[in-house]
Order: structure tokens, then C-alpha cells, then sequence
């Protein structure tokens, strides 16, 4: 039928440092391969244009929102999400520690693409201004918190990242 | 945050009342939370939703036999089938809007953009949706009708012909004696219209469910996200036909609610009935845009002929008017909100006289349901844009009329004109606070020189309630027939096999940390850390306790689900106690409860473990010490304390506790352009004790957040034939990092003598934003031409109208030197 595009393609997904070959169908989402065959499901899946960031992961050193990008664009990727924030013995990283600490999560749903958002602003800009701070999770919407606690989490980690002069986790 | 405690801890109390590390917060900062939609059943089917494109239409013909043939089809769904399938879903309201009929597909015809009228059960949701665009689906389009006013129309078109009319429900309201008011006041303000507009929460999980029917049992089981899922079982096993506790409902992290899941029960519905049609597990995940077309709208409400007498001192003696409530296409958790607004009749104010005439319709619009702030906002939004009004109208400071007017401490606990009693609190307190946080003088003084700059400066204030804990007896106020009454929540507190401290309660969290509060509530008691308590989230009917009221919603946590586990907790300490008395050889009086041990004061090697008294029990009972009966599994049910209300009068307390959000906003308009710019923002709330002050201060955050949106971006606008324009987040403008502030919150504790633990609901904040920013417009108009801000929803475009157009604004408002009568 030619308006089911099933044709299934094989790719190679780096995620977390860990490369995954499967056959997807051609129209899956990065999202939904994240989800539905790797069982990631720390990647949240909450509208369907765009908008609400949920989905958000690092793709090749870029932030990209996982639903606007088709499994097979994502071949040879290397992928970065929140199930590989956390430091190898499993504690909090600094930048998850922060967020509690400031309880700059509520529901949780939001979380792990507004965390994202924030590792790679912080990895570009280590020391935002509150404007920057807002302008760099402006694609992330949050309807627990208000914002408040989230660009506090981020100014508590830009200031203590600068007071040890140590990278952003 | 800055907390005024009104009165000190004691020793024992280490836990509750502090900030602790979340319990939930580890797993899901490491994406390990577990959502409705991370579930997987084995062999699981896709339901995919084929929606109506019309607001209004006939379904002349519905042909399914193409999809039927495509790939990976399971079962194809129609409205025709469901009318034989399921009865229609019961209403709360009696007739006339009890006559409406609701089904989980359209049968017949359809009422409103974006309802479901066929379910398609493929292999996968993609295939599903492949399908759906080969059903041919025949519509006649009908005008529609978009407007709660017009829906009261002669000649309108009826949303359900079945109940001869678009009216839902229609009451009066009459306490005190307002035409005595208006006689003997010195002036009487008239305002013709105030729209309250509709937008909604928009939780950023959509609803999803996956569900599976056991034919063995007869069982189905919802692993879902729904909020109140007894009240969702209570429509479904009667439409159904099947015994309620047959349904079996799971819940585990939930991705916000704010009251938006909990009418979700006519998609558990749908997946019910294909679940048992092809026997499969069945899974649904909603689409944002079928969220926000069909999901649960926020309450849109137009107040028309207010009168309100006032003194020249600018005392506030009563207020008339209409409310006309627009519920959308189906009633479902409505009328409930015709009576609920009623909660806080007169705000924070002292006035005694008020009429309000209240109707509900049905109109060609998604329904609404609770919205956080449910019902009460609109209300509180009317009075507050009331004293606003008020004060600029006869030229007097609108603080200043706040003040003049507000209930007073001394005055606590306090008695409305219809029966509620505010527990506690102290509103002028908390309007200086506010004040003070945002540096009002300094404004104040701003605001003269910015004249003539091209931008003008407001300052507003939203002074609100959050009542919070229901008496249920208050829908007898809609139905006498109803019977429900009080409210109430039940927790189980045990010591497991290994001597761990495990809860379990009804309620079903969305980001509120009940896990945490819970903990905290429980170690206080048995003398433990907060690490040492397991509290198993979510409802689960099958495995724990619940009550018909179970759930989390309508501001009650801190009230029902903590005073149901500390009772819980409290019972399970008794038999410890005894137990240990027992075990020890010491009288009860001298048992200790400390790190999980039970000892004798003062003799701390006379001790057993929890282990050791769980052993006992569960798996070593003959050395029971005689005469014990003890089972270290603790069930408490918290009930408050309410009585039936009086329903002629419709008169009674309607809620436990009533916190205070006083906020203020200052906020800068272009006059060029309109546009609106928050440029501080503060919220004082008390919410009585606080268990865990920055949870609190985290939901006045995102109160405000939410409120903030809707007074300046969100706005569900329907054209008039019934399309809605603001179907998605391109259209809809949920607010982003950059649209908010950075609030100041600063708190006091008013303890509540009513509730188990001193404190009060909260978390659904009075609307207070909403309020507070339109008292800033108005603010801003006054300076100018004197405009009226008459609609909740103040984007540019309408700023800038108001600018222009002061005369046209004004139209309709007008003060009357003395009281003629109404
Ligand atoms: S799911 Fe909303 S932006 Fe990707
Ligand atoms: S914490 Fe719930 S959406 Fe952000």
C-alpha cells in the first residue's frame, strides 16, 4: 500500500556509548526507537510538533528533539541520553544532584529532556546569565514548576562548576 | 523562600515541617520513573483514535470495509456498535442534564471537534493510523453553537436533542439579602459582562493507558494515568454492565495532572471494550493535539448584571450577579462546578449579601473537567476584577479596598453567608508581605516616572483561596438524589516480613512527593529516618487500600492522605508498643521507638528490632507473648469532620481548610504595541503547617507559572462553527522559560485547628496570577483612560484594543449614587 511506508531499514545507534544494530521500519521516529526497541524509556514522548522537549537528547554533539528525527537519519549516531547521566557507580551527577537539590522537579515527565537541555548549555556557556539560562531551555516546557527552581538548579551548578573550575557532568 | 512560623517544633518531631531530599526524585532524574506509557503487556495491540473535523455534524454513514482489509487490522470500533456494547454513561446532574446522553464513540452524530468516532485496533499505532485514513466517514455539518450565552438562546442548536435543551443545570444562589444591601449602600457599581476564558493545564504526559481483560475472572486491569480512578470506575462498571470491582486500576508515576485525568474514563472505555473484543492487551497513548482537543478543558465561565452595593468608604456590602458556565459537549464531571465556586462565596472579603443566579450548558466545544483551581478561580477571578473596579470607579487605592474589606484574623475561624468556615489565616499579613517583596513604594514612584515614556507601569493585586478537602455532601446541592457525603482517604502502614516499615495509600501523585511527605509523616511517629520507610505510590485496588474518594485532587493531600497515614502510623505504633512491652517485660509507658528498635527509656540494651517483632508475628507466633492480639498491619481511614449540607439552603461548610495565596504583580505595557511584561512577581501563600516547605513553596511556583500563562498566552478559542484554533503548541502558547519570571515566595503558617496535622490543602493556588495580572492592567488603564479589563485572557492584541478603545471598554459600567433596588 503506498501510503505504508513499512520498509524496514538496519541501523547502528550509539547511545550512551553503547552501539545497538537493529531493523527499523523506516518511518520510526528516534524517539520511538529509543523507547519501543532499545527500552530507554527515560526519553518522554509529549507532543507531536516539536514543541515540548520531552524528547530531547544530544545527537553528535548537537541538542536535538528525538521526534524530529527518523531512527534511520540517526545511523552511526552517537547518542546521549538520560540513562547515561548518572556516574558510573550510579550516583546523581552533579548536574542531577543539583536538580533535586533545588527540587526543580516536580512530576518528573519534563525532566530528563530539560536536563539534557541544560548539560549542553552549560558545556557551551558554563557560566549563563539568568537570561541565557531561559533562552537555552526555552524549547523544554514544564508545567509542574513554573520554571523558578529549574533556572535555579542551573545558576547553583554554573556557580559551583566555576568555584571548583571543573566540568559540567 | 522566607516562612514565618507562628509556633515552634518539638523535640520529637525531626522530620515533618523540613525540606528532605525527595524520594522520588532518583529514579526519575535517572529515567527510570515508570509512566503509563513506558508499560509493556506481552502481544500488545495499538489503539488509534479517529476523531471528528467537525464541531457539530450528523453521521450520516460510517464505511469501514477498506481499513478493515489493511495491513495489521485487528478490530475497527464504531459508535453503532458501542450503543449496543455500553450504556450510556451515567450523569450527576438530574434532568435536564441528566438526560444528555454520552457514549465513549459518537453515536449519531457528532458534538464537538475532535471526538472520538472510531477505534481502531491494529499490530501497531502507525498501521492503525494507516487504516483511519481509509474510513470513509459521511457528515452532514450543523450550526453549532460556540457560546455559553448563545447556547441559552431561542432557536439555538440543541448540542443533545435528547434533553430538549442546552442547559445543564440551573440554580440560584441567595444568601443574606441583597436588596437590602443595595438600598441602604451609597453607591451601587453595575457591570453588564466579565468573561472568564478557557484554557487548561496541558500536563506535558498526555493520558495513556494500557489495558487487559482477564475472561477467566471477568477482571480488567488499567494500567493507567488516570487521577481518581473510583470515580472513573463509578461511570464505567454501570455503562459496562459489570460489577465495579471487576475494574482493576494501576497507577505509578503520573506526568502531571492538575485535575486534567481524572474524566479520562471514557478512553478506559474504549480500550475496555477492545480489549475483551480481540483479547489482547491493548495499549492507547494519547496524541498532544487529541489532548488538547479532546482531553479536559478548563471551565469558561461569563458573568453578566453585577451589581454591587458599596459604601463610600469603599466597604463592599454584597454582590449580584448571573453566571452562565460553558461545560462544553458533555457534562461528566459537571455540574459538580456549579456548586463548587460556592466553596469561597466572598473570597477573602467580609460581605454578606449575594445572589449569584449560576447556569451550566452544554456547548459545541471539548468538555471540561477539574482544571486546577477548579471552578473557585472563576469566581474568586469575578470578585477580585470586582474590587478592582470598585476602587477605580470611585477613585480609591485598590489596596486600601482590599484592606477595608478583607476577613480578619481576630475574626477566625470565619463563617461565609452560605456555611463554610475558614479554618485560619491572616490576609493582611500576607498583602504587606507580598507588598513588601516587590518593594511596592518603589513602584509606586517608578510608575510616576515612566508617564510619558511610552510605557506604563501597573501594579496588581490577586488575593485568593484554595479550599481544599470537599465535603462531597455538596453535590446534593446539584442532585439530592446523590449520595455522597464527607470525603476521606485511607492508608495502610505495616512492618513486612523482615521488620520494614512499608506504606500504602489511595492517592495517586503527580509531582505533589506524597512518597516523601509520607515518610516523613511515618518516621516521625515510629521514631525511624525517612530512608527507612518504603511508601508504595499510586492506587492499585487490587493490592491496596482505597475509599470511593481516592485519588489526588481538589488541594487535600496534607489533610486526607497524611491524616489517614499518620492514623495508620499511629495504630501500628500502639501495637509495637505493646508488643515490645510484652516481649521486653516493661510497661508500655517506657517503651521508645528509635532507629527501628524498640527499647526501654532509659535502659537502652532492654531492646528489640523491628526484625525482631515482625518474627514474632509472621513467622514465629507461638512465642507471642499471651494475651496479645496484634497483627503490625495497620489500616487508618481519615475522615473529616463534615455534615450533610442543608440543600434548600444550599448552605453547610463545603471544605476542611482554606489556604491563603496572596500575590503581587507588577507588570509594564507598551502602549505601543500592547505587550505586557511581568516585571516582578511575588506570592505569599499559607498553607497552615507546613510538612515539607519547599514542596509547598515548588506548587505556589507552578500555580503561578500556570496562571501566569493563562492570564497572558492561553486561551482554547473556538471559531464559530465550532474549530478549535489552538489545537496544538504551535497554536496553543503554553508558557515557556522565557514568558515567566523569576518569582519571590515567602510563607506563613496559620495552623488549621480542623485538619489531623495542622495543615491545609494546597497546591492548586486560587488563580491568583490570573487575578493579579488583570489588577496590574487595570492598573495600567487607569493611568490612561480609564479602559475596564472585563476578560481573564489579556494577550496584546487586546492590551493594545483597550488602549485605543476606553469608551467602547467602559460601556456598560457604571456607578449609581444611591440603591433603586436591582
Ligand atoms: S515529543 Fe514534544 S518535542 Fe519531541
Ligand atoms: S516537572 Fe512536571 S512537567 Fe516539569
Amino acid at each position: 500500500m503506498s501510503n505504508t511506508p513499512s520498509v524496514s531499514r538496519s541501523v547502528a545507534v550509539t547511545v550512551n556509548g553503547t552501539t545497538y544494530q537493529r531493523d527499523v521500519a523506516a518511518r520510526t521516529l528516534l524517539v520511538h526507537f529509543l523507547r519501543e526497541n532499545l527500552n530507554l524509556t527515560g526519553t518522554h514522548f509529549g507532543c507531536d510538533t516539536g514543541h515540548c522537549g520531552s524528547c530531547t537528547v544530544i545527537a553528535n554533539g548537537k541538542l536535538i528533539k528525538s521526534c524530529m528525527m527518523l531512527a534511520v537519519q540517526a545511523d552511526g549516531a552517537q547518542i546521549e541520553t538520560v540513562e547515561g547521566l548518572a556516574e558510573p557507580d550510579g550516583s546523581l551527577s552533579p548536574l542531577q544532584q543539583a536538580f533535586s537539590d533545588a527540587h526543580a522537579l516536580q512530576c518528573g515527565f519534563c525532566t530528563p529532556g530539560l536536563m539534557l537541555a541544560s548539560k549542553y548549555l552549560l558545556e557551551h556557556n558554563p557560566n549563563p546569565t539568568e537570561e541565557e539560562i531561559r533562552r537555552g531551555i526555552k524549547g523544554n516546557l514544564c508545567r509542574c514548576t513554573g520554571y523558578v527552581n529549574i533556572v535555579r538548579a542551573i545558576q547553583n551548578i554554573a556557580a559551583d562548576s566555576a568555584e571548583k573550575g571543573d566540568l559540567v557532568k | 523562600m522566607s516562612t514565618v512560623f507562628t509556633d515552634n517544633k518539638t523535640d520529637t518531631i525531626r522530620w515533618t515541617g523540613k525540606s528532605i531530599p525527595r524520594k522520588e526524585d532518583d529514579r526519575l532524574l535517572k529515567g527510570q520513573g515508570r509512566f503509563a506509557d513506558d508499560i509493556r503487556r506481552h502481544n500488545e495491540a495499538h489503539v488509534y483514535l479517529l476523531r471528528s473535523p467537525y464541531g457539530h455534524a450528523r453521521i450520516r454513514s460510517i464505511d469501514v470495509s477498506v481499513a478493515n482489509e489493511a495491513p495489521g487490522v485487528i478490530y475497527i470500533l464504531t459508535g453503532e456498535e458501542v450503543a449496543v456494547l455500553q450504556k450510556p454513561f451515567m450523569e450527576i446532574a438530574p434532568p435536564p442534564g441528566g438526560l444528555m446522553e454520552d457514549y465513549c464513540l459518537a453515536v449519531g452524530k457528532v458534538h464537538f471537534m475532535g471526538e472520538p468516532v472510531v477505534a481502531i485496533l491494529a499490530e501497531t499505532e502507525e498501521l492503525g493510523r494507516d487504516a483511519a485514513d481509509l474510513i470513509e466517514i459521511d457528515y452532514e455539518p450543523l450550526p453549532a453553537v460556540v457560546d455559553g450565552q448563545a447556547a441559552l438562546q431561542a432557536g439555538a442548536p440543541l448540542v443533545h436533542e435528547e434533553a430538549g435543551t442546552n442547559v445543564v443545570w440551573h440554580g440560584v444562589y441567595d444568601w443574606g439579602d441583597i436588596e437590602g444591601s443595595i438600598a441602604k449602600a451609597d453607591k451601587v457599581v453595575k457591570i453588564d459582562r466579565l468573561h472568564f476564558h478557557r484554557f487548561t493545564s496541558t500536563p506535558i504526559e498526555c493520558n495513556a493507558a494500557v489495558v487487559e481483560y482477564y475472561p477467566g475472572s471477568g477482571e480488567y486491569t488499567f494500567w493507567c494515568n488516570n487521577t481518581m480512578p473510583q470515580f472513573a470506575a463509578m461511570f464505567m462498571g454501570p455503562a459496562l454492565g459489570i460489577p465495579t470491582d471487576r475494574l482493576h486500576f494501576v497507577t505509578q508515576d503520573i506526568g502531571g495532572s492538575f485535575g486534567n485525568k481524572i474524566t479520562t474514563y471514557v478512553y478506559l472505555t474504549i480500550c475496555a471494550i477492545l480489549a475483551k473484543k480481540s483479547g489482547r492487551p491493548v495499549k492507547w497513548t494519547e496524541y498532544r493535539t487529541d489532548h488538547i482537543l479532546g482531553g479536559s478543558h478548563g471551565n469558561e465561565r461569563t458573568f453578566s448584571d453585577i451589581v454591587v452595593p458599596v459604601m463610600a468608604d469603599g466597604t463592599i456590602l454584597g454582590i449580584s450577579a448571573a453566571a452562565i458556565d460553558d461545560a462544553g459537549a458533555f457534562p461528566r464531571y459537571e455540574p459538580l462546578g456549579s456548586v463548587i465556586w460556592s466553596q469561597v462565596v466572598p473570597n477573602v472579603y467580609r460581605f454578606r449579601d449575594v445572589r449569584i443566579d449560576f447556569t451550566q450548558v452544554v456547548t459545541n466545544k471539548c468538555p471540561v473537567g477539574p482544571n486546577r483551581g477548579y471552578s473557585r478561580l472563576q469566581h474568586m477571578w469575578m470578585v477580585e476584577r470586582v474590587v478592582d473596579i470598585v476602587a477605580q470607579e470611585l477613585h480609591l487605592d485598590p489596596v486600601a479596598v482590599r484592606k477595608q474589606n478583607y476577613i480578619l484574623p481576630e475574626q477566625m475561624p470565619y463563617e461565609t453567608p452560605n456555611g463554610c468556615v475558614y479554618d485560619s489565616g491572616d490576609y493582611p499579613r500576607c498583602l504587606d508581605m507580598a507588598l513588601e517583596l516587590i518593594d511596592y513604594p518603589k513602584w509606586r514612584e517608578r510608575q510616576q516616572t515612566a508617564r510619558g515614556t511610552g510605557k506604563i507601569i501597573g501594579i496588581g493585586i490577586g488575593s485568593t483561596l484554595d479550599s481544599g478537602t470537599n465535603n462531597f455532601g455538596q453535590a446534593r446541592i446539584i442532585n439530592p438524589q446523590l449520595p455522597f457525603s464527607g470525603n476521606g482517604e485511607v492508608s495502610n502502614v505495616k512492618l513486612d516480613l523482615y521488620g520494614e516499615v512499608v506504606v500504602t495509600i489511595g492517592t495517586t501523585p503527580q509531582g505533589q512527593g506524597h512518597e516523601t511527605t509520607a515518610a516523613q509523616v511515618v518516621s516521625d511517629i515510629l521514631g525511624l529516618h525517612p530512608d527507612q520507610v518504603r511508601v508504595l505510590i499510586g492506587h492499585d485496588n487490587a493490592r491496596n487500600v482505597y475509599t470511593g474518594f481516592s485519588g489526588t485532587y481538589a488541594s487535600q493531600f496534607a489533610v486526607t492522605g497524611l491524616g489517614a497515614v499518620q492514623g495508620a502510623a499511629e495504630k501500628l505504633r500502639r501495637e509495637i508498643v505493646q508488643l515490645a512491652a510484652g516481649v521486653l517485660q516493661a510497661d508500655e509507658s517506657e517503651i521508645a521507638l528509635r532507629d527501628g528498635s524498640a527499647f526501654v527509656q532509659g535502659q537502652e540494651e532492654r531492646a528489640i528490632p523491628f526484625i525482631g517483632l515482625a518474627n514474632i508475628v509472621f513467622a514465629n507466633n507461638a512465642t507471642m507473648p499471651p494475651g496479645l492480639d496484634v497483627s503490625l498491619n495497620c489500616t487508618y481511614t481519615y475522615r473529616p469532620p463534615f455534615k450533610v449540607p442543608d440543600v434548600e439552603k444550599k448552605f453547610g461548610n463545603l471544605t476542611l481548610t482554606y489556604s491563603t495565596q496572596i500575590h503581587a504583580s507588577v507588570v509594564e505595557v507598551d502602549e505601543e504595541t500592547g505587550q505586557t511584561t511581568i516585571l516582578d512577581y511575588a506570592a505569599v501563600d499559607d498553607s497552615g503547617r507546613l510538612i515539607h516547605p519547599q514542596i509547598v513553596e515548588g506548587q505556589v511556583h507552578g500555580a503561578a507559572g500556570l496562571g501566569i500563562g493563562a492570564a497572558l498566552y492561553e486561551a482554547l478559542e473556538y471559531d464559530e462553527e465550532g474549530q478549535l484554533l489552538t489545537s496544538n503548541f504551535y497554536g496553543y502558547k503554553a508558557v515557556t522559560a522565557i514568558d515567566v519570571p523569576m518569582m519571590k515566595t515567602a510563607a506563613i503558617e496559620s495552623p488549621s485547628p480542623f485538619s489531623p496535622n495542622g495543615a491545609k490543602g494546597m497546591g492548586e493556588g486560587g488563580g491568583a496570577p490570573l487575578h493579579a495580572i488583570c489588577s496590574a492592567l487595570q492598573d495600567v488603564m487607569r493611568q490612561k483612560s480609564g479602559a475596564i479589563i472585563k476578560d481573564s485572557y489579556n494577550p496584546s492584541e487586546r492590551v493594545y484594543w483597550l488602549l485605543q478603545n476606553a469608551e467602547k471598554s467602559r460601556q456598560g459600567v457604571s456607578v449609581e449614587e444611591s440603591g433603586h433596588g436591582l
